[in-house]
């Protein structure tokens, strides 16, 4: 399919693009890759507008979106504090929506609450791009970790991807698996009982003929590994503070356990990190989360481009 | 033999086939409380029945007819019900309880932190993911609908 496709589309959950859009989008993300390192000049969106909503704290989405956008010749408009916006007033977001809808081209949104980017696309003329959606959606980290995958494993078919950590409210997570299964991923989940995968996410992946293993050891499971897939325990996520204390810490990847691991083994995290991973793994071959956080902007270029109808 | 145990109507509704266990949650639905409702209601429970896996639910209701919207909202929790009208003890109208493949408005989400629990000027909806037993997903969180029978609007 021809990335013009994408025009004017939405991208609110993973699950409503295909295995062939996908491709379309990491494709056309490799091709921007000189343009996201600076090599190349690029004007392809000069005029268009990208507003930028960000209702929650966001380092490398709002940044890496800021970035696509200037490296495509777009401009930015941007809300990163709720207290400074009309919400503090008491503004629904549906009327937040419909007036920035007025000031921009495409709307990127980040929101605590599950469910706020259909909302906003529902209620928006203009297309809107979903950014993390509480514990929700965050199609755009899938997309990125998809193409990381690609360009270290050459292809995403039949991967051996063990995901360990806050597997019940890490948002990337729950995205992730499921555009995995499109490529007939075999999946298993590491995590205590009280932080594994949302039931409702493991028959949907069972429906789609997936049936990942759960367990809460990693040992028992690094060496078949062909990524391992680590998120951050989210303090954030937990409405009491003694469960949290309780997991905190539970796994943490070091030179060590990886020497079970294969040797093109890669180690992602979708950051910022806390004590998942020891600094010692960041000088090893498997240590792969900086590449993660820079393939954010080809890929968010290349959706920006698709969307508001840019040429190559 | 199981609509002997209730005494037969001359005019109303008789909704038969409820999930066995719902008919307190189907009362709930049709809001009957004694503000609301003049005339006889006959409530069976645990009714041997020959469908239903063995055991069903009946209620009849006196001079009164249903709304769609609480038809509607007796299928979710009662995907096998029917409706007999009835009007001068004869059964003139029966029909089964239908789910469309969107339920919009008639639920809220279970899910405390889902965008449509924020007070936001929109109409929930959920797509059927199964009609028996009934499965709803939201389609704003997309997160699976649990304990139905709470979170009826």
């Amino acid at each position: 399919m021809d990335y013009r496709e994408f025009y004017d589309k939405d991208i609110v959950s993973i699950r409503d693009l295909s295995r062939e859009q996908i491709e379309t989008i990491l494709d056309l993300s490799e091709e921007m890759i000189p343009i996201a390192k600076g090599e190349k000049r690029s004007k392809m969106l000069d005029g268009r507008i990208v507003g930028n909503l960000f209702f929650e704290p966001s380092t490398r989405t709002r940044l890496s979106f800021e970035s696509a956008a200037h490296r495509l010749g777009a401009d930015v408009i941007d809300v990163s504090q709720v207290s400074a916006t009309s919400i503090s007033k008491g503004e629904t977001l549906a009327d937040t929506i419909r007036m920035v809808d007025a000031y921009c081209d495409v709307i990127v949104l980040r929101h605590p609450y599950e469910g706020a980017a259909r909302l906003a696309a529902n209620v928006s003329e203009n297309p809107v791009i979903n950014a993390g959606d509480g514990a929700g959606s965050h199609p755009t980290q899938t997309l990125l970790d998809l193409f990381t995958m690609k360009r270290s494993k050459e292809s995403l078919d039949g991967l051996n991807i063990a995901m360990v950590g806050d597997l019940k409210y890490g948002r990337t997570v729950h995205s992730l698996v499921d555009a995995l299964t499109m490529f007939g991923a075999k999946l298993t989940f590491v995590a205590p009982e009280s932080l594994q995968m949302p039931e409702d996410i493991v028959e949907h992946l069972k429906s789609k003929g997936c049936t990942p293993v759960q367990t809460a050891s990693l040992e028992d499971v690094i060496s078949d590994a062909d990524v391992l897939y680590v998120t951050r325990i989210q303090k954030e996520r937990f409405p009491d503070p003694a469960e949290y204390d309780k997991v905190a810490g539970t796994y943490r990847i070091d030179n060590a356990m990886l020497r079970e691991a294969k040797k093109d083994m890669i180690v992602m995290h979708p950051l910022p990190r806390i004590d998942e991973i020891a600094p010692e793994v960041d000088n090893t071959e498997h240590a792969k989360y900086f590449e993660q956080a820079f393939n954010g902007i080809p890929v968010r270029m290349a959706l920006l481009c698709s969307i508001l109808g840019g040429e190559l | 033999m199981d609509d002997f145990a209730i005494a037969p109507i001359r005019n109303g509704t008789v909704i038969d086939h409820i999930t066995a266990g719902q008919a307190l949650n189907v009362l709930k639905i049709l809001n009957v409380n004694e503000t609301t409702i003049n005339s006889t209601i006959s409530v069976g429970m645990h009714v041997s029945s020959a469908k239903n896996n063995g055991f069903k639910d009946i209620i009849k209701i006196e001079d009164r007819e249903l709304d769609k919207n609480s038809v509607d909202k007796i299928a979710l929790i009662s995907p096998n019900a029917t409706i007999s009208i009835i009007r001068d003890f004869v059964v003139s109208e029966k029909r089964a309880v239908h789910i469309e493949d969107h339920v919009c408005g008639i639920a809220k989400c279970s899910n405390p932190h889902c965008i449509t629990n924020m007070g936001e000027p929109i109409q929930t909806e959920f797509v059927v993911i199964s009609r028996d037993p009934v499965s709803l997903r939201c389609a704003y969180c997309d997160r699976t609908l649990v304990n139905i029978s709470d979170n009826l609007l």
